[in-house]
């Protein structure tokens, strides 16, 4: 397209700081850290506003808009700064959310009363002058540090280009689409090799280019062709056909958790997971706590007599390795609809979050293609847009976020893996019917609420970085809207829930309408839809678009007829955009019209359960790794403060600090604890002012122990998020457990049987623990298939990781506990028993990474005895609750050792410690006592004057007292030959630990 | 001389919503556990019907994210009441009423002009509330103290307090003449310091933000209008405070029981206890 074109704006609004701005220090000390030879940054926020609105409002608009006491503005003049050298503009590719904007034109709508057009009226771009020794090619590089390409164009002017073009210009990135409204017949009368291609590539658009993968395999175009060949007599449109495909997706029917795997005909999810859960529930009676699992958009268990806590656990993978920010915050938001479309409507009280990065100091590059320019985004760049996207979404939410965990793993370097989950609270009777329960019923207006529709999420793996003259709206990749979500989530929960307006509500989240609106269908039968009734945000889309796309901040919700027009009228008081777009229907039919014309015309039962079911063959061969010799370490106080200063041991309190853990006053047990603000493990909220009852929060996660033993792996997992839970003052009573499975490679029957081996331990613990699943969501292929530095190809695959969360209701938060010594004197206890279990550890991944440069794996990962944990478990809690323990921290990652410098550093408190207290099986070297992962311990303090009946308490329970807490300040260890081994202050312990993302 | 209208024993407070306001429903629970009657009421049904505010003798203006912090935070609905209801806003300000910004509340009364109104009210701002000097969003316990000689009839009688902070935007900006005017006048009602009750001095992170002198709190010359960055309402429950496990296991060694409740809510018990 033509450079005349690209629409012009006819006002740009430029705000600078006349005082001092602390975002351009903080960005010019970060460029510098990043070797640019950056002297100063000054940074102005920019409005193009294309509306027919006079000079006059125009100023009035940029008064509005600047702060006056600290800032100026000028309106179509270039802003210049006194000195500088590069100028950098930022501003968003077509059809990307703009929120500044959209409150910007809200602002200047309401000052001069003049309604603008939300799709061309206001846009928004930042403008960063350098001034420095920077070249264009330096300038070049700032800007690929600032901007992410796939969502943001870069423009830079050198400071005599941009004096001699008068500033950055007008250009607005308006959307200009040219779509075929209409819906296209797909035929399936064709080959096997061209119907597989139609699975593979997409359907083909007249001029020959295919729209992107349906993902449908041979098996499943099969059954669709037989389908329309033999039952509907024709051939399906692609409205029908991307439906389909969305319906049978991997992500919405968990095809390899449905599959039937070896001998397991059931599938993995009937025979591992919610078997376990419906024998917990039995064996538990009338002490079954679950009221809602596997069958909502959360899972639900009894809170007390009135209220419900719902939890779920996402994974945002793939679009969060495209776009860091923009995945994660979609995901932390997409995760609070989870708990927004749980039963009628749960409000959300807590966010979780765990992170799952390679190295983030490690420089060398991979690339998705052969072309330099297809560079993925550093380790680090996607560590800083994670932290940032949860930051956003959760503290605009007013969702206090406390619990959450980072892991490293080089492997993670082709895909992070982002773990965002959400518990939300629910009265168990809503309007006198029980909350969970929900029904469209046949003549339910079928409405959709929050955002409008665009191209966002559209076949989210192919994306394209169109230029800004193409006109062309970024597909792949999307920008949350907390706001516009908060302002639906409080008119539904606070408001239109107790009014009882509606009678099913659905989050519209994979496979956007076409999924919600069919899930719902289920409830009654079919429905009926007319697509030209969905808001869009920008005139072009095809029909199939309008009904697969998965624009954010969006719910379903079934209305019956006579509440309707309260049901609008009240959203349109709150400033919520909704829409009645057809009705539920009693006929087993899906029916879809665009325009008049039907364009998706389903029988309900095939499109829900027509996908075949596959058969999944596995293998799986033990892995040998070799003991890895070495020494007891010559200098064990080194090795004692290096191994606080892990990347995965260190503290991350930079994201505790920025994720708002406080808002809703319901923070109880927090992320950070003691004086010395250490990372904890586990977190409690209060979630009723006026009951004393609260929620524990924890999880595990030991993708290392999986290279040795998945069964293991997931066995430490669950013990770990039960352990942890309990040391904070939970309860082995009520305790359920959430499975995030992030598999790769899962076509591959070794992987498949690293996945049935994990499941069955998922069964087993979770049976023996008596905690039973609710909820879960799986992602089974985490891969990277490109380039490296070389241009060699790689593949690098995520390894296997199971996260396992852990929710439980805790009686009385008086008797909770944190991590930190308290007093100086308090005996020091070490509940378990350690063992010769290094496998996998991080001590091992320590001294091979010290010794040969590569972590050492081990051969032995911890094991679990369920039965003898659960007795040591039960017996804490009765302690607990008599206020027998003064502080209690579970033993993770890097063992005993870390533990005890982690609650040393906590109460800044030092102490003594014997290492032939020690209760050991087999163990002599001080090191394995000291860094073995043995699963089942927990390290407590107790005033010496409840130590009898402390130990009486845990009688019948493998108990050392390890040693004592001191007054000074370090940490001392005898070694089991009675000699001193390791002095390490507390004070230089923080300063190790604190170290390591200081610069983060 | 109080009027005599606002002369109840349960003054009734509006707790503001909409648009991203997310601390509403503690801001309720502290006022009302502190004997006043409290209704959260959306901006719009204001606007709607501004007379509602006649009804009302304490104003609130809770914490949270209005409008996203977009264009500047509290700067959009600052304006959405300027454009819209501030004929209204003077006429309730004119009543012996009292009005209390917390957070992203104290960030809408700055651009509002509500704090410190030197020159008395007229919707135009004369501080403001800037990005923290980490450029980040920053949420941990502080200590305050309270400037004894202050108006603010919120802090009578308190002289620290250790409640949280969690905003962005907190550092607090005047020009010279306009913060000369607020210290001459003992208008700033709370500054950041130490856990020993020494000044923060622009230390972080005791001074969590880079606020100028310390201010965490500003208040108009009458005292009835305060807004404050940190957050009383998250430290009312005897398990609010960051270290309440420690000071339990205290109690419990010298037999003695934790306090009913967290320090926060005197300030809550002061707005209650001026219409008494």
């Amino acid at each position: 397209m033509p450079a005349h074109a690209i629409p012009q704006a006819r006002y740009r609004i430029e705000v600078f700081y006349r005082v001092h701005d602390a975002r351009a220090r903080v960005l010019a000390a970060k460029l510098r850290r990043l070797g640019f030879r950056v002297d100063a940054v000054v940074i102005t926020d920019n409005y193009l506003v294309n509306a027919a609105i006079t000079d006059e409002q125009a100023r009035a608009a940029a008064d509005m808009l600047a702060q006056r006491v600290t800032q100026g503005h000028a309106v179509n003049q270039p802003y210049l700064p006194e000195r500088f050298d590069q100028a950098v503009e930022i501003g968003f590719l077509p059809g990307v959310t703009d929120n500044v904007a959209t409150t910007a034109r809200e602002a200047i709508e309401d000052l001069a009363k003049l309604p603008l057009d939300p799709e061309t009226s206001v846009f928004t771009t930042t403008t960063y002058f350098f001034a420095g020794a920077l070249d264009r090619d330096a300038a070049e590089r700032i800007g690929a540090e600032l901007a992410n390409p796939l969502i943001q164009r870069v423009k830079i002017l050198s400071a005599d280009e941009y004096r001699a073009a008068g500033g950055m210009g007008m250009a607005i990135p308006v959307v200009t689409l040219h779509e075929r409204p209409e819906a296209d017949v797909v035929s399936l009368a064709v080959s096997d090799d061209e119907l597989l291609r139609l699975g593979r590539e997409g359907i083909a658009d007249p001029d020959g280019t295919r729209r992107g993968p349906l993902a449908l395999d041979m098996l499943s175009l099969g059954v669709i062709k037989n389908y329309f060949q033999n039952i509907e007599k024709r051939d399906p449109t692609d409205v029908e056909l991307e439906s389909i495909a969305q319906t049978w997706s991997e992500h919405c029917k968990h095809t390899i958790f449905a599959a039937k795997i070896d001998e397991i005909d059931e599938g993995i999810f009937k025979a591992c997971i919610r078997a376990a859960t419906e024998r917990v529930r039995r064996e538990k009676g009338k002490d079954d706590f679950c009221l809602s699992v596997f069958s909502d958009n959360a899972g639900g268990i009894i809170f007390d007599d009135e209220w419900i806590v719902a939890d779920k656990v996402e994974t945002h993978n793939s679009p969060s390795a495209l776009d860091p920010f923009g995945g994660s915050i979609t995901g932390i938001v997409g995760v609070n609809r989870d708990a927004l479309g749980f039963g009628m409507g749960a409000r959300p009280i807590a966010n979780r979050y765990g992170f799952c990065f390679a190295d983030p100091f490690r420089e060398a590059p991979l690339y998705r293609t052969t072309d330099r320019e297809s560079r993925l985004l550093s380790p680090r760049r996607i560590m800083e847009g994670v932290i940032h996207g949860v930051n956003v979404g959760g503290n605009c939410s007013g969702i206090p976020t406390p619990q959450g965990f980072v892991y490293f793993d080089d492997r993670y370097s082709g895909k992070p893996l982002v773990f965002v989950g959400t518990v939300g609270l629910i009265p168990r009777e809503v309007n006198g019917a029980p909350s969970v329960e929900k029904r469209a019923m046949p003549g339910d207006r079928i409405v959709m609420v929050g955002g409008r529709v665009g191209r966002d999420g559209i076949h989210g793996a192919t994306f394209s970085s169109e230029a800004l003259s193409s006109g062309s709206p970024a597909t792949a990749v999307q920008i949350g809207d907390p706001i516009t979500q908060k302002k639906l989530s409080d008119a539904i929960v606070a408001e239109a829930r107790g009014m009882g307006l509606y009678r099913s509500i659905t989050d519209n989240g994979a496979g956007g309408l076409s999924c919600s609106v069919a899930e719902m269908a289920r409830e009654c039968g079919g429905f009926e839809v007319d697509l030209e009734l969905v808001p869009l945000k920008y005139h072009g889309l095809a029909p199939w678009q309008i009904w697969v796309s998965e624009s954010q901040e969006r719910m379903t919700l079934a209305i019956p007829p006579d509440k309707l027009d309260a049901f609008l009228d009240l959203m349109r008081r709150r400033g919520v955009e909704a829409t009645a777009i057809g009705a539920f229907t009693a006929r087993e039919r899906g029916i879809v019209r665009y325009r008049g014309k039907t364009i998706f015309d389903l029988d309900m039962s095939f499109l829900h359960d027509g996908l075949p079911r596959k058969t999944l063959t596995t293998t799986y061969t033990p892995k040998k790794n070799p003991y890895p010799d070495f020494p007891d370490p010559a200098e064990p106080s080194a090795v004692f403060a290096d191994m606080v200063a892990r990347l995965n041991t260190a503290s991350f309190a930079f994201i505790s600090h920025q994720y708002d853990h406080e808002v809703q006053a319901n923070s109880c047990i927090k992320p950070l604890q003691g004086r010395g603000r250490v990372n904890a493990n586990a977190t409690v909220i209060r979630p009723r002012y006026d009951s004393p009852r609260g929620v524990v929060l924890s999880q595990g996660l030991y993708p290392s122990y999986g290279d040795i033993d998945p069964y293991r792996m997931a066995a430490c997992a669950i013990d770990t998020a039960v352990r942890n839970a309990v040391a904070v003052g939970g309860s082995l009573d009520v305790l359920a457990l959430l499975d995030n499975f992030c598999w790769c490679d899962s076509t591959n029957p070794e992987r498949l049987g690293e996945l049935k081996l994990a499941a069955r331990a998922c069964y087993d613990y979770a049976v023996a623990y008596g905690t039973p699943f609710v909820s879960g969501k799986d992602s089974m292929f985490n891969d990277f298939r490109g380039y490296d530095e070389h241009f060699n190809e790689v593949m690098i695959s995520a390894p296997p990781t199971l996260l396992v969360s852990s929710i439980g209701v805790v009686e009385d938060v008086g008797f909770c506990q944190t991590i930190d010594f308290k007093f100086p004197g308090d005996l020091i206890y070490l509940i378990g028993e350690t063992l010769d279990e290094t496998g996998g550890s991080e001590y091992l991944a320590y001294m091979g990474e010290r010794t040969s440069g590569a972590r050492y794996i081990g051969d032995t990962a911890p094991s679990v005895d369920a039965a003898k944990n659960a007795t040591a478990y039960r017996a804490l809690s009765a302690a607990m609750r008599r206020g027998l323990v003064a502080s209690s921290i579970s033993v993770e990652r890097g063992g005993l050792g870390v533990a005890l410098a982690k609650s040393a550093m906590a109460g800044m408190l030092g102490c003594g410690i014997d290492l032939s207290a020690v209760p050991t099986k087999g163990v002599s070297r001080n090191d394995t006592i000291l860094y073995s992962e043995s699963q089942g311990r927990v390290l407590v303090s107790v005033d010496p004057n409840n130590a009898d009946a402390f130990e009486t308490a845990m009688r019948g329970v493998a108990l050392g007292r390890i040693g004592a807490v001191t007054n000074d300040d370090s940490v001392c260890v005898k070694g089991t030959n009675g000699g001193n081994i390791i002095t390490a202050s507390v004070d230089a312990l923080l300063g190790r630990y604190r170290g390591v993302f200081k610069d983060f | 001389m109080k009027a005599q209208t606002t002369s109840t024993a349960q003054p009734r407070t509006l707790v503001l919503t909409g648009y991203g306001i997310n601390c509403d429903n503690e801001t309720r629970y502290a006022f009302e556990r502190a004997g006043a009657r409290a209704d959260i009421v959306h901006i719009n049904d204001i606007i709607e019907t501004p007379s509602m505010l006649d009804g009302y003798q304490i104003f609130s203006f809770p914490g949270g994210f209005s409008y996203g912090d977009d264009t500047g935070s509290g700067k959009a609905l600052a304006n959405r009441i300027k454009n819209n209801l501030l004929d209204e806003f003077l006429a309730f300000v004119g009543r012996d009423t009292l009005v209390l910004g917390i957070c992203n509340g104290f960030q809408v009364m700055a651009n509002l002009g509500l704090v410190p109104a030197l020159g008395g009210f007229r919707g135009d701002a004369e501080v403001s509330l800037e990005h923290n000097e980490s450029s980040r969003y920053e949420c941990r316990w502080v200590d305050l103290a309270v400037e004894r000689a202050c108006p603010s009839v919120f802090i009578r009688g308190i002289e620290r307090l250790h409640i949280p902070i969690a905003h962005g935007e907190g550092n607090f900006y005047a020009p010279e003449e306009i913060l000369a005017a607020i210290e001459t006048r003992y208008l700033a009602c709370m500054r950041y310091v130490l856990p020993d009750g020494s000044p923060a001095n622009g230390v972080f992170p005791h001074n969590p933000n880079g606020a100028l002198h310390d201010i965490a709190a500003v208040c108009d010359p009458s005292g009835r209008l305060m807004g404050m960055m940190p957050h009383p309402e998250r430290n009312i429950l005897p398990t609010h405070r960051d270290d309440w496990t420690l000071r339990r296991e205290h109690a419990r060694r010298d037999g003695v029981t934790l306090p009913e409740e967290g320090e926060g809510m005197a300030i809550f018990r002061n707005a209650v206890g001026y219409f008494r």
